[in-house]
């Protein structure tokens, strides 16, 4: 869970631009009338994007004016989710999962490297306030470990040249693919396709002819 | 072997398009309006009859679920929550779903949602999967716009609407009362049951949650019949079922298989085997973080299924298999799982909170030996004073992986604690 920390210096005022207002009114119609405390998740998020990728207490605030809630279980919401980051973090948000399977396939190397490169901590932010390293548990791409996440990107099946190399690139001002790093396309074998062969991948299973064409791979 | 032919995820490498025309030319949205047209009582039976059991780790049967759902629809509407908060530890196949299959999901959450009498689905996919998110959400929208869903879904006349919830990390919102708490916009905390979803769900109404991939095979088994799905795997525990190989293992991989395939197959003829060959195998957890460990000899024999692997006390749990070769520090490795449910307990019921905390404490004095050997037991009988004591089943996930460590790994747990002690005493004397 994220806690506050003690110093963050605050802006006086957060509001939502116009784009994101409107943004905020579709989100709120996904949920029935009266319910529009379902979307303070997804509002909270529209403004931590809006707001260089954290959430000031002003932001939170205009949020539960929004939605018409009591601030505090907009807090309440904001402090329980990890993914709500209450004090600044780096332009490049990079997230490492050290959970098992990751860490069976060298999470260890993924997070020196990227300390010795970027020179920070775990949980900190470099100097010229371009990343922020943090440690994260288990994102759900456990085939592809070990992997990191910066931004809104995966990276994938990475070991510390591949890290290196992203990282370069980030510092560098480019954007490196996401996605695995190893030549492979997604989750299959990295060695070849053990299924899906009898039919191209990507192909109608369901055969005895029918009207509509085979598969499109 | 299982034959493509009965593969459901035809596309779940991503190797074809993952919009509307490549789904249509992988035969999803075909015929839907006759399937829609069995109506309510038989999409349900058809699904009983097909035996297929949750996929999201508990395994219950989904037709059973869906059959707690009012008869009649009251004033109250009636909600589908589709749970794509995947985040168990060696899980990722909802994830290959939502990014390359994404209309079997949304023509599955259409007939799920006929069968348990709802007009809206609520699909909580976790906040890490944006780029998964924004697939979905193209898709949802490619379907609007054919008119497969919305007012009119396919011509049927039933109104269907599907909308996307990104959570914010919490693993926690994976247990489904927590997720409809965090749905209607509070702290994901589950809980108490009763009453059930089923009664009492999402906004006070009756809501039945189901995994991703148990939705998306909804449509094939409607399509081809009961029987088809049924006729795979053995009684109880039949069908197709995507399996995550993770770890030790040459070729990492994500693939369909038949329910009950022989665990050492699924490694060897997938994942190119065990690293360093069969016989460096030291320990397998079958079904993601939340299920005891095995060792070699039962991996040597044991079929991946609900039943084979609840007899052999561990659980099928999402089918994730982490594979650890013998280089690895077992006790570290569930040391790491300690942590794991420490970082997500979330606070709410003392046993899990404190528990938590207190085995993996213990577990880290376990990985350096820094225990007495009597405390083997104490940490045994703590598992036991959390497990069954909380609201809901993080708090028995938090102790099965050290139960399963202690029942088959305690010489090892004994010698480390044993060599500490001698090296202690040699240093004295």
């Amino acid at each position: 869970m994220s806690t506050t920390p003690d110093a963050v210096e605050q802006p006086d005022s957060f509001a939502f631009t116009g784009e994101n207002l409107e943004k905020a009114k579709a989100i709120i119609a996904n949920y029935p009338p009266d319910r529009q405390a379902s979307a303070v998740m997804p509002l909270l998020d529209l403004a931590q994007r809006q707001h260089d990728g954290w959430l000031p207490r002003a932001a939170m605030d205009h949020v539960a004016e929004v939605l018409e809630m009591p601030p505090i279980r907009v807090y309440e919401v904001a402090t329980f989710y990890t993914m709500y980051n209450l004090a600044p973090v780096g332009r490049h948000h990079v997230r490492v999962c050290t959970n098992l399977p990751c860490w069976l396939r060298g999470s260890d190397d993924v997070v020196d490297t990227c300390r010795r490169s970027l020179d920070v901590d775990l949980g900190a932010t470099t100097e010229d306030g371009m990343f922020t390293l943090d440690e994260v548990e288990c994102m759900g791409a456990c085939v592809n470990a070990p992997m990191m996440q910066v931004g809104d990107d995966y990276y994938e099946d990475l070991d510390a040249a591949s890290t290196e190399s992203i990282l370069a690139k980030l510092r560098a001002g480019q954007t490196p693919t996401p996605g695995p790093q190893n030549g492979r396309r997604g989750c299959e074998p990295v060695g070849g396709l053990t299924t899906l062969t009898e039919i191209k991948a990507g192909g109608k299973s369901r055969g005895k002819g029918g009207g509509k064409s085979g598969g499109t791979a | 072997m299982l034959r493509d032919q009965d593969r459901i995820f035809t596309n779940i490498y991503g190797f074809a398009d993952a919009g509307l025309k490549g789904a249509r030319a992988r035969g999803d949205w075909d015929g839907t309006k006759a399937l829609i047209a069995k109506g309510r009582e038989q999409i349900v039976e058809e699904v009983k009859a097909s035996e297929l059991r949750g996929r999201g780790g508990a395994g219950f049967s989904t037709g059973m679920k869906w059959s707690f759902m009012p008869k009649e629809v009251g004033p109250r509407p009636h909600y589908l929550v589709i749970n794509a908060d995947e985040g168990e530890p060696g899980t990722c196949k909802d994830r290959e779903i939502l990014r390359h299959e994404p209309h079997k999901l949304i023509e599955g959450a259409l007939l799920s949602a006929v069968g348990i009498g709802a007009h809206a689905a609520y699909c909580y996919v976790r906040g890490e999967f944006y780029r998964e998110t924004e697939v979905l959400e193209r898709a949802v929208d490619e379907a609007y716009d054919a008119g497969l869903i919305g007012a009119d879904a396919c011509g049927s006349g039933w109104a269907f609407d599907f909308y996307v919830h990104r959570g914010a990390g919490a693993y926690i919102c994976g247990e489904e009362s927590a997720l409809i708490e965090s749905l209607e916009g509070r702290k994901g905390q589950p809980r108490l049951k009763p009453p059930f979803p089923a009664n009492v769900g999402l906004y006070g109404c009756p809501s039945t949650v189901n995994n991703v991939e148990s939705i998306a095979v909804v449509p094939e088994i409607l399509r081809r019949g009961a029987a088809w799905f049924a006729g795979l795997g053995r009684p109880r525990n039949t069908g197709v079922k995507l399996f995550n190989i993770s770890g030790h293992v040459e070729q990492p991989c994500t693939v369909e298989e038949e329910m009950g395939i022989p665990l050492r197959e699924l490694i060897e003829k997938h994942a190119g085997g065990v690293r360093g060959g069969w016989d460096n195998l030291q320990a397998v957890i079958p079904g993601g973080s939340s299920v005891p460990v095995l060792p070699k000899s039962i991996c040597d024999s044991v079929r991946m299924d609900f039943d084979s692997l609840h007899e052999v006390k561990s659980g099928l749990g999402t089918a994730a298999v982490i594979v650890m070769d013998r280089s690895t520090d077992v006790v570290r490795a569930i040391a790491r799982l300690s942590k794991f449910y420490k970082h997500e307990s979330c606070g709410q019921c003392t046993p899990c909170r404190e528990g938590t905390g207190w085995m993996w404490r213990m577990m880290e004095r376990m990985v350096e030996g820094r225990a007495g050997v009597e405390e083997i037991d104490l940490l045994d009988e703590v598992t036991r004073q959390v497990e069954g004591h909380t609201i809901c089943a993080l708090g028995d996930a938090a102790a099965w992986p050290i139960q399963g460590l202690i029942r088959h790994f305690r010489p090892e747990l004994e010698r480390r604690i044993v060599e500490r002690q001698v090296a202690g005493e040699g240093k004295a004397a």
